[in-house]
Parts: C-alpha cells; structure tokens; sequence
C-alpha cells in the first residue's frame, strides 16, 4: 500500500480496519499510533506541532523504507499515513502497521517503519508552545534505535 | 531565472520559503551557489553549513555539483522527526 502524506485528520480506528479488510493471508497485524504529547520536554503545554514535508523527497523516502521492510520481513502489507501542517496537541501524527503470517515479522517491521520515521524521513518538526516556537531535530535515543537495524540487527524473521 | 526553496528552519532563516533568481554565469555549482546567495540575502553563514543539503530537481545531490539555470534547487535542513 502506497504511502500517505496529507493534512487530514487521521482516524486510527477506521485505517487499522480499512487496512486489515484488504488482508488474506495474515495472522498477525500490529500498528502504531503516534500523537502529539501534551507536553514538552520541559514539560511546557505544547499548542501544536508544524509538521512540513517536501513534495516529492519525503514520500519517496517513505517508499523507500516500506519496500525495505518488505525485503527485510515476510509482510503481506506494510502501511503508513503521516500528518502534515498543524496537529494539535492529542492529535494523531503517524499510524504505522505492518502484517504478516506470523507475529514477530509484523512487531519487527512496524518498529523498523517508526525508526526510519523518526531520523531518516523528510518531515520538519516545529513545536509550539505559550513560551513561542522551536525546530525539532531527532533525539540520540531516535538514532540510536534506528542503527538497531544494521546488518548484524533483525533481518528474517520468520515467527 | 532559477526558483530556489528553503525548507524547515531555513525558511525562517531566511525569511521566505521560496526565492526566484537570475543567477550569474559565474555560478555553476553549488558552492558558488551557497557564496552566491549568502551574499545575495544577507545571511550570517546559514547557506554555508554543509549540515544544511542541497537538492536540484528533487534529488539530494553530493557536493560539489554542477548547477544549470533551469535547476529547481532546494536547501534542506536536517530533517526533525516524523
């Protein structure tokens, strides 16, 4: 399934559903919700979050990571919906599912699909608050969890 | 005339997202471009940090690279997080 980047809300619920409707062969289905935290790191109120993707960069990007998480695991479908533009806080930013026959396939390339998300996708990130407005970069953990999926990281699995 | 975008925290920088230029025959890479549009907008050094990418015609291109007229160019900051 193609990659989804648009400034609609987006519903959870109804997408998991549309997503395992079109499924025929898998048993297992896990899904991410990424939404905007109510507050910052500094534990200040967070308004909402701008979130801004290049037209043509960051869809291929996501394409990109999809059709390696297919390489990688024995999916039947990986999807991904990204909000852009202003979420406020609560809201949902990401969704992210991955199926397959068995579970641990799915586990591994949703985490994969959220990794990539947070340090290698196109998106700018800017956090607004009472206290005014700043630009978001990757924290080390987010690097950090990405580079789990170097070649001596999960690859094949099968269960 | 060359339509250049600045994205993210650039934009800010900068002041607009978007900016239309006749660039000179002199420039025909991206590091004259970079020189160029310091100069050009007055900036404090922003266009010179190499954390700061290039892309012409939607493809993230490895420096130094040639530069036509024609190109769409853009500068990307790094990228904060899906």
């Amino acid at each position: 399934m193609d990659p989804v980047i648009s400034n609609d809300v987006i519903m959870p619920g109804e997408v998991l559903h549309a997503f395992q409707q079109r499924l025929v062969n898998s048993g297992g289905v896990v899904s991410f919700t990424g939404q905007v935290r109510p507050v910052n790191s500094s534990g200040i109120p967070v308004k909402h979050l701008h979130l801004q993707a290049h037209p043509t960069l960051t869809l291929g990007g996501l394409v990109r990571a999809v059709t390696e998480a297919n390489a990688r695991w024995p999916l039947e479908a990986a999807a991904i919906h990204h909000r852009i533009g202003d979420i406020a806080s609560g809201d949902t930013i990401v969704f992210v599912a991955a199926a397959s026959a068995h579970r641990r396939a799915a586990f591994e390339a949703a985490d994969y699909l959220m990794d990539y998300l947070k340090t290698r996708a196109v998106f700018w990130k800017k956090e607004v608050t009472e206290c005014g407005a700043e630009w978001i970069e990757p924290r080390q953990t987010d690097h950090a969890d990405f580079s789990r999926w170097t070649l001596e990281g999960p690859r094949h699995a099968r269960h | 005339m060359t339509e250049i975008t600045f994205w993210g925290k650039l934009a800010d920088t900068v002041g607009t997202s978007k900016h239309t230029v006749a660039l000179p025959d002199s420039v025909r890479d991206t590091g004259k471009l970079r020189a160029f549009l310091e100069n050009e907008l007055g900036l404090d050094g922003a266009l010179r940090d190499p954390a700061n990418r290039i892309a012409i015609n939607d493809q993230i291109v490895v420096e130094p690279a040639t530069l036509c007229a024609s190109d769409r160019i853009a500068f990307l900051p790094p990228v904060g997080g899906g």
